[in-house]
């Protein structure tokens, strides 16, 4: 099964984010009040590591385990990338939590990470329904 | 070895392995780190209704999907069969501002359940931290297109210039929130 590779690194990802507490609401806590360096400790590194990882992908032309090609699609900005992100910062503060940290608590058993999945479902319905309307 | 598994996991150990999974993914799949497009893709296949941005073959990332549930799994091994201390070491100055700011009382858990407990749903804290603060992180990853797999390790990894806005803009929302909205809720 092609997927099976994506679950598979999925679980480490999931265990990884939960051993590291970056899942837990009190890490999130700690990093906007600047009273740990855990937090930037962990995501400075994970930039760090990962910028070196696709200098060397794009230097040696590296392909896939399939031979494919690899190739990196550049984000467009729009207004959006501002006014979503100040948005999702509101709800990262309030919630401790991110969109892969709501799905590892939810395998941890906290009941509220059922009720933030949804309502992170609805956010992203509405934002899908009236995107046309909002400034981009 | 197991013993090492079972604590909390420090920065230089976890943060190097939360960057390695950027060039794993390329080098399995050509797929870019990002999970906030995985709700989209269960709007997409659950309750399109017609809406265009949501009209798409959701079918062909799939993979995103099971990575997802990968994430679920490892949550589900990390904290219940591994084991996890029942209180996370935040700092003393964290502590101290959490209990005169916002009342806790209870420092137990991944997750304050003075805040997040089911039971809160009855009163207005229940509503702000779970149904606000959710929704907000939802419509808020799909507005700036990513959240922080996708612009802050994945794009800032490959040097774009847009996922350091979009980073710039989440902590700034959340500097808002921790240091203006939360003194004025409490």
């Amino acid at each position: 099964m092609k997927n099976l590779k994506y679950l598979v690194l999925g679980v480490l990802f999931g265990l990884i984010l939960t051993k590291s507490e970056v899942v837990s609401w009190w890490r999130i806590q700690e990093m906007f009040r600047f009273q740990s360096f855990h937090m930037y400790g962990v995501i400075g590194s994970a930039i760090l590591v990962g910028m070196v990882s696709i200098q060397l992908i794009k230097r040696n032309r590296l392909k896939t385990i399939h031979g494919e090609e690899i190739s990196l699609t550049d984000k467009k900005y729009t207004h959006g990338t501002w006014i979503g992100g100040l948005i999702f910062g509101l709800g990262w503060a309030l919630t401790g939590a991110c969109p892969g940290p709501i799905f590892a608590q939810l395998g941890s058993g906290v009941a509220g990470a059922a009720v933030l999945l949804l309502a992170a479902l609805a956010g992203t319905w509405t934002y899908s329904a009236l995107r046309d309307k909002l400034p981009h | 070895m197991l013993d090492f598994l079972r604590q909390p996991w420090p920065w230089y150990v976890a943060g190097p392995l939360i960057g390695l999974t950027v060039p794993a993914l390329l080098l399995v799949g050509n797929k870019a780190l990002g999970i906030s497009s995985s709700l989209r893709h269960v709007c997409a296949a659950c309750v399109p209704a017609g809406i265009p941005f949501l009209t798409y073959n959701w079918h062909a990332e799939r993979w995103n999907l099971f990575f997802v549930l990968g994430i679920v799994i490892g949550g589900f091994l990390g904290y219940r069969v591994l084991g996890h201390p029942d209180t996370i070491a935040i700092s003393a100055e964290t502590v101290r501002d959490l209990r005169a700011q916002l009342h806790l009382t209870d420092f137990t858990g991944l997750l304050p359940r003075e805040l997040f407990a089911l039971e809160n749903l009855l009163n207005w804290k229940g509503w702000v931290f779970l149904v606000l603060g959710g929704f907000l992180v939802g419509f808020g990853t799909r507005y700036a297109g990513g959240c922080t797999s996708g612009h802050a390790i994945s794009g800032l990894s490959n040097l774009q210039w847009v996922s350091l806005v979009a980073v710039v803009g989440f902590f700034a929302g959340g500097l808002l929130m921790t240091w203006v909205i939360y003194p004025l809720l409490f």
